[in-house]
């Protein structure tokens, strides 16, 4: 790993400050992505600008209809969080599978949606769920939020501070995890919302995507019989050494039924 | 280079790092502690497994500067002079270690896992092990050791 000059602000301005006295300076949340990438020399910062002391991206609320989470808060306090296991029990149990404790421990909400791996769990959460991310500067929705693999819409330092949750109806999260790092070879997110359902599909393609055949499907129908195939191209998915594509269309149809089946038990 | 300072085993320490020290190496090159191991160096393996404010973290996945106040506990700090802690006494009793390089992150995290969960079920010791590689495949002997050490086992 290359040195760098750390930076350890304490709220949202003093993070600003930092940013803009760095030549090329990276944003740093739990860095359970962040660290390895440095240490392999996959990327580089003259300045590392550490979100963990800013107070105000941390903790977990209720918002009207919605749950609201911090930024910087842990998959483990998601995960133990009794508010979020009472009002979106799908999303405690997404926190719950990723990576493990250590790295619960450490990694954040905010740092998962920023990097948008395209095998991570939480961009299925959000986009699913139909959550809005606040930010330092405005309020993207979900739908907007995500591109392609590790692409998302926001601009340089521009800070997540905050996940909006609206309460589905009832919602699920099954995840296919490749054995050894835990992501998701195919996790699906299905909610049903007053808006209609929606499906998120992480781990397939290039990047978190809904699948509007399966939404179609359990629209007229929320039950798993409804789940036919993906309709998704198979020259839109990943083929790899772990799956090849026509393999991850067939599992995401099987990931959604399981997912309905635990939203309906 | 910036000044760290944190308490080790319950004792107090200072040190000039720059600030791409990971703990690891501050615990095993700047104070000579090597008890914590690095086998992977790529977040999977766990070996390098402490305790930061009462959580189990991958050393090797945090910053020094990171840890700059805080309180860390090692393999190290376990045992009490010649005693060793239930859980040590336990992986002693049990057999859960052959050639050993995984043992502390092992021993670390399952401390961790009987703060949280005093009476773990063997689903849930293999679950909270998920960080936790062990080359020789001792799991079993690992998993009866935890549950002997939780007073879990029939």
């Amino acid at each position: 790993m290359y040195d760098f000059g750390y930076h350890q602000p304490s709220s949202l301005s003093e993070a600003d400050a930092a940013l803009n006295s760095a030549s090329d300076p990276l944003l740093m949340a739990g860095g359970q992505t962040l660290i390895p990438t440095l240490k392999f020399r996959l990327a580089r910062a003259s300045d590392v600008v550490d979100l963990c002391g800013i107070d105000e991206l941390k903790g977990i609320r209720e918002e009207g209809n919605a749950v609201v989470i911090g930024a910087m808060t842990t998959h483990c306090e998601v995960a133990e969080s009794d508010l979020v296991a009472s009002r979106i029990p799908a999303l405690a149990s997404l926190a719950r599978g990723i990576g493990d404790p250590q790295v619960r421990h450490r990694g954040t909400i905010g740092g998962s949606i920023a990097n948008n791996d395209p095998a991570a769990d939480y961009p299925a959460g959000c986009l699913g769920l139909g959550a809005t991310i606040r930010t330092s500067k405005r309020q993207i929705a979900a739908d907007d939020f995500f591109g392609d693999t590790f692409d998302t819409a926001l601009e340089d330092g521009e800070i997540v501070t905050a996940i909006s949750f609206p309460l589905p109806e009832k919602a699920a999260y099954a995840k296919f995890p490749n054995p050894a790092s835990r992501y998701a070879i195919v996790g699906v997110m299905v909610a049903k919302t007053g808006a209609g359902v929606r499906v998120a599909v992480t781990g397939a393609g290039h990047g978190v995507f809904r699948d509007e055949a399966i939404e179609l499907a359990l629209n007229e129908s929320f039950s798993v019989d409804a789940v036919d195939a993906s309709g998704v191209d198979e020259e839109d998915l990943n083929s790899d050494i772990h799956a090849s594509a026509e393999y991850r269309k067939h599992l995401i149809g099987v990931m959604a039924k399981r997912a309905v089946a635990k939203a309906n038990s | 280079m910036a000044e760290v300072t944190m308490t080790v085993n319950g004792r107090q320490v200072s040190r000039d790092v720059e600030a791409r020290t990971l703990l690891v190496q501050f615990l095993r090159e700047h104070l000579q502690m090597t008890g914590t191991h690095v086998g992977c160096d790529t977040s999977q393996c766990g070996a390098c497994v402490v305790h930061v404010d009462g959580k189990s973290v991958k050393s090797c996945t945090m910053l020094a500067v990171q840890a700059d106040g805080s309180a860390v506990t090692t393999i190290e700090g376990l045992a009490s002079g010649d005693t060793l802690h239930p859980m040590q006494a336990a992986f002693n009793e049990h057999h859960a270690l052959q050639c050993g390089f995984c043992t502390p992150g092992m021993v670390m995290s399952a401390v961790d896992l009987l703060q949280k969960n005093p009476s773990p079920s063997e689903t849930e010791i293999r679950d909270w092990l998920e960080g936790n590689i062990c080359r020789c495949t001792g799991y079993h002997n690992i998993i009866k050791a935890i549950r002997h050490a939780a007073g879990s086992a029939a």
